[in-house]
């Protein structure tokens, strides 16, 4: 119920602030900003006081509504740890956004925190869904808002990237529904039942090939949502013209929607199908990283630099999650929440910095150091974590992929290493070109106030805290993790061939208990120290 | 007649009373309002009894008519369409038209579905062409009905070639299809057509294939399209509503009966011919709705996609194919209804509002119209939260059931296309550049308009949400 409730929350709340909006624009902002804290004392409550048991695979809570019995289509709603770190994220950049929204929108600022809780509505709805057709349904909703964000909140170039973004998430999405129709008619005919639920789709049995084709529909969507190349040409458009709030939810949470939705949907419910796909999702990934980096070392648009940047990051995603082994999957679920934290940061900075100048061009900056060292020290801490400096979110995410698909392909990881060396280069890039060097322009510029700085404290505390005591969101994730890895296994060991068998073995050996790893991250941090 | 069908015809009765009604009212005096109250009275008389009849059993009156739940059904989806389409009507005739000859527009509206909605329960020949000819006369007039203006004249004359082209074909089909069976009823055929082998059955084909041409042009589907925006941009935007429903909504009922009681689903040519149409109309409509610069072609052309994406579910057969048809046509009634209705309150006194141009910033001038609007669009374009997303899923389930996935695929990739064209008229609406403001609208829209654009847009929405009981109302017909 109380899942139900949060999603019920954000959509009352949108509602109640587009009203507000039309005598106030004032009273939408505190609207948006009281039920997003409500949502998130919510979700930190269920965290601290609910338990997933011992790696069982059951759901912290559930709740399960008949909605339209005809076809079999039920509002099931459903945690794990995996989703509980997702929303929590959801929630924790959705109040962010709403506060670096505060004095950067200033027309129709009702219908803009409608749209903005409408599209985090849509967002907890794709993470907490576990009927199909409830997903896509919800998966859907989150684009109309955001649609709306970037054509009416976003900067020149609006309409154009608006269209692409929408034309390009919806045509893979509806790939993704005929799927699921798909999916849900082979189980008809199989079983009798007719229904969306994903407990009941599990173990479908079907021909390889078949499966095989309704995977890809649901893979397109997802890597489509992920900017993996070739799907990546919507993202920097989209995250370029998009407003600060906009870019932050893009960035930060709906390109966690396809990671999610690779490791909810795609590896449990065809097994078999995903293995086959496994290399060629590698190699994709591999590409992404490296081709996302170059991009992103030849912008001079910061914010085109750093949506490059996700590119990049999500390609590792991609590679953890076909690597099929616990380490990889648990780097994986980590770089969902420090990617979002820190990609997340270094839009609101990029945003705050052309609130202030109005032009994103780093050609035009330099030398800004002197003048906003606040944001200068801010810049630097969210830089060094994009390129994975040790004691910062990502880092730890990025060495347990690495490491984890390294026992899967190796010389895939090897490449995908060279990843990090770029990764150095261009975000020192953006550091030498934006605050260092020697000043392009006579600037007269205001340093953060202190709303914006409280943004960014929250931001750093929350990344050195993923950073120096991971196993904090490791053991929440762990027990999903571990499901969703057998599930891929106990089909691998029916197949019988005997590469997979040969890594099966190799993935028992190296799947680790909590405490060791705990004991792991303590080792590198001391040595980090030391 | 035995009191029998007397009772379980009363709502066309009640129809065709309410004709004579409005006919001597008007000799006796001419007052607008009264003849609107009439009308209106009369509709919603004939839909509650309508409503009463719906729980009884079918009753066949000779082999010309069937009063069934699914031809019930129908007649209320028609009537309730016509209700709406007579408030449009009221208020575009109250601000577009000179002061006269405002009474007998609603004689041919309810002519118009009294036609249609005989058509829904026939099953002959006869019946289904003279209810045909009954509701697109009444058209051809209506159409041209403004004809002080030069476009609804043209838009007339091109209906009334067309359609009674159209109907030449049907009946020289009709007439092969007579001329071998010696057969005119449905059940008749349906005998005929399981028994029939050899030559019989090429020339059972041929007329159902010389039909389809008739039918074709009645629903605007690819290639006998040609009419469509045309007609639709001429005609005031309340006909244009009559015909993308009423008219329509009847053929397509006549069509999944005729299909079904025939059980021409048989034969293989006639299926291929309508994938064919049905894959031609979801592309041709979506392409060309792309490059329409006029929001009632652009609504014309969609129309025909819309008909496309219809055909999909009625290629799947009995069953849920039918369920999904009916599901449809009545979530795109409402959807169109209200798209034509902005149209209609938005319009100024000397044209209608038919430019693209007229609807810039029209959310930051009127947000609650725009908003429906953006709602109706949606729901065209078949997004969640809205019933045309319900809608579009019942018809790819009926469709993939059957196996029918290169035209789900079709369905999709247009519907993507689709997409284009509802999005930029969004955005235009949103649009927020202060200096082009060529069409404010007066400063009183019609309340009573906007009233009814309100629940449209709510049961649009909640039957986006909880789609359920019309659902199982669908599937209860049989």
């Amino acid at each position: 119920m109380i899942l139900a409730g949060l999603i019920v929350l954000l959509m009352g709340c949108g509602m109640l602030a587009w009203l507000a909006g039309r005598w106030n624009d004032m009273l939408p902002r505190v609207i948006s900003l009281v039920g997003i804290s409500v949502q998130l004392i919510i979700v930190v409550w269920i965290w601290l006081t609910h338990q997933q048991g011992p790696a069982s695979g059951l759901w912290i809570i559930s709740y399960t509504h008949s909605w339209i019995p005809a076809f079999g289509i039920q509002i099931k709603l459903a945690v794990d740890g995996l989703s509980l770190l997702m929303i929590a994220l959801t929630a924790f950049l959705g109040l962010l956004s709403v506060l670096t929204s505060w004095k950067e929108i200033n027309n129709r600022v009702g219908f803009f925190h409608f749209n903005l809780l409408f599209v985090l509505a849509g967002i907890t709805g794709v993470f907490l869904s576990l009927d199909l057709f409830l997903f896509y349904f919800s998966w859907e909703v989150m684009l109309i808002p955001m649609y709306f964000l970037i054509s009416i909140w976003g900067n020149e170039n609006r309409t154009y990237a608006s269209y692409k973004f929408f034309l390009f998430t919806q045509g893979s999405g509806l790939l993704m529904f005929l799927s699921i129709l798909g999916l849900y008619l082979i189980h008809g005919r199989n079983t009798g039942v007719f229904t969306f639920d994903y407990d009941q789709l599990l173990g479908t049995i079907m021909q390889p090939q078949t499966a095989f084709l309704l995977m890809l529909g649901f893979v397109i969507a997802f890597i489509v949502k992920l900017s993996t190349v070739p799907f990546h040409s919507w993202l920097p458009d989209a995250h370029t013209q998009a407003p600060t709030a906009g870019s932050v939810i893009l960035a930060g949470l709906l390109l966690k929607t396809g990671a999610y939705g690779l490791i909810r949907f795609v590896l449990p419910l065809f097994p078999q199908a995903s293995h086959q796909f496994a290399p060629v999702a590698m190699v994709l990934g591999v590409v992404s990283i490296l081709y996302g980096a170059k991009l992103a070392f030849a912008q001079t648009d910061l914010k085109r630099l750093v949506a490059y940047i996700s590119v990049s990051h999500m390609g590792f995603i991609l590679l953890g999650i076909y690597a099929f082994n616990e380490m990889a999957m648990q780097g994986v679920v980590m770089q969902m929440v420090a990617h979002g934290i820190s990609t997340g940061a270094l839009f609101i900075i990029a945003g705050t910095l052309h609130e202030r100048i109005q032009t994103r061009d780093i050609g035009q900056m330099g030398g800004l150091w002197a003048k906003i060292p606040k944001m200068g020290v801010m810049g630097l801490v969210f830089v060094m974590a994009s390129l994975g400096l040790p004691g910062l979110g990502n880092f730890v995410a990025e060495f347990l992929i690495l490491t984890g698909s390294f026992m899967a392909s190796q010389t895939l990881t090897i490449i995908a290493t060279l990843g990090l060396v770029a990764a150095t280069i261009y975000a020192l890039r953006i550091m030498q070109k934006v605050f260092y060097g020697t000043e392009q322009k006579q600037w007269k510029i205001a340093d953060f106030s202190i709303r914006e700085m409280g943004i960014m404290i929250a931001l750093v505390v929350v990344l050195l805290w993923l950073g120096l005591f991971p196993s904090a969101v490791l053991t929440v994730s762990r027990p999903s993790v571990l499901k969703e890895i057998e599930s891929v296994d106990e089909r691998k060991a029916q197949t019988g061939e005997t590469y997979f068998n040969r890594r099966a073995i190799v993935d028992r050996k190296i799947t680790m208990t909590d405490i060791s790893l705990r004991g792991h991250y303590l080792n590198i941090n001391t040595k980090k120290a030391n | 007649m035995s009191t029998a069908d007397t009772m379980s015809l009363l709502p066309m009765l009640i129809l065709a009373g309410g004709i004579l009604l409005t006919l001597i009212l008007i000799a006796l005096t001419r007052r607008h309002l009264l003849a609107f109250i009439t009308t209106a009275l009369t509709i919603l008389a004939a839909i509650t009894t309508g409503l009463l009849h719906l729980n009884q059993q079918p009753h066949i009156i000779g082999d010309i008519l069937i009063v069934d739940r699914f031809g019930l059904y129908y007649q209320i989806i028609l009537l309730s369409a016509t209700f709406v389409i007579s408030i449009f009507s009221y208020i575009s005739l109250e601000r577009l038209f000179p002061d006269k000859r405002k009474e007998e527009y609603y004689i041919l509206l309810m002519l118009a579905t009294l036609g249609s909605s005989m058509m829904v329960i026939s099953t002959h020949f006869i019946s289904f062409f003279v209810s045909l000819e009954t509701l697109t006369i009444s058209l051809y007039t209506l159409i041209s009905y403004y004809r002080e203006r030069e476009k609804a004249i043209e838009a007339g004359l091109k209906y009334l070639v067309l359609a009674a082209m159209s109907s030449a074909f049907l009946l020289f089909g009709m007439a092969l299809i007579y001329a071998v069976s010696g057969e005119m009823s449905f059940h008749g055929l349906l005998a005929f057509a399981t028994n029939s082998r050899g030559s019989a059955n090429v020339m059972l084909v041929a007329g159902a294939g010389l039909m389809i041409v008739g039918i074709g042009f009645k629903l605007a589907l690819a290639p006998f399209h040609m009419w469509a925006p045309d007609v639709y941009e001429g005609a005031s935007s309340p006909v244009s509503a009559l015909i993308a429903t009423v008219s329509k909504g009847g053929v397509v009922a006549l069509l999944l009966r005729f299909f079904t009681m025939t059980d021409l689903y048989r034969y293989q040519n006639v299926m291929l011919a309508f994938m064919v149409i049905s894959a031609l109309s979801m592309l041709a409509g979506n392409l060309l709705a792309l490059q329409q610069k006029n929001v009632k072609r652009l609504l014309a052309y969609s129309s025909i996609a819309h008909l496309g994406y219809l055909l999909v579910a009625f290629i799947s057969g009995k069953g849920m194919g039918v369920q999904a048809a009916t599901f449809y046509i009545t979530i795109y009634s409402l959807t169109i209804l209200g798209a034509f209705g902005v149209v209609t309150i938005i319009s100024k006194t000397d044209h209608e509002a038919g430019e693209i141009a007229h609807y810039k910033g029209l959310f930051w001038r009127r947000p609650v119209l725009a908003a429906l609007f953006t709602l109706f669009l949606l729901s065209l374009a078949g997004i969640p939260l809205t019933a045309g997303f319900i809608g579009k899923y019942f018809l790819l389930a009926a469709g993939l059931g059957k196996g029918q996935w290169l035209l789900a695929f079709v369905l999709v990739v247009s519907s993507v296309i689709g997409l284009f064209y509802y999005l930029r008229l969004i955005v235009t609406m949103m649009s927020q550049e202060k200096d082009h403001q060529p069409a404010v609208p007066p400063e009183n829209l019609s309340k009573g308009g906007m009233i009814t654009l309100a629940i449209l847009g709510i049961l649009i929405v909640g039957l986006g949400l909880s789609p359920g009981w019309l659902i199982d109302l669908v599937r209860s017909l049989p």
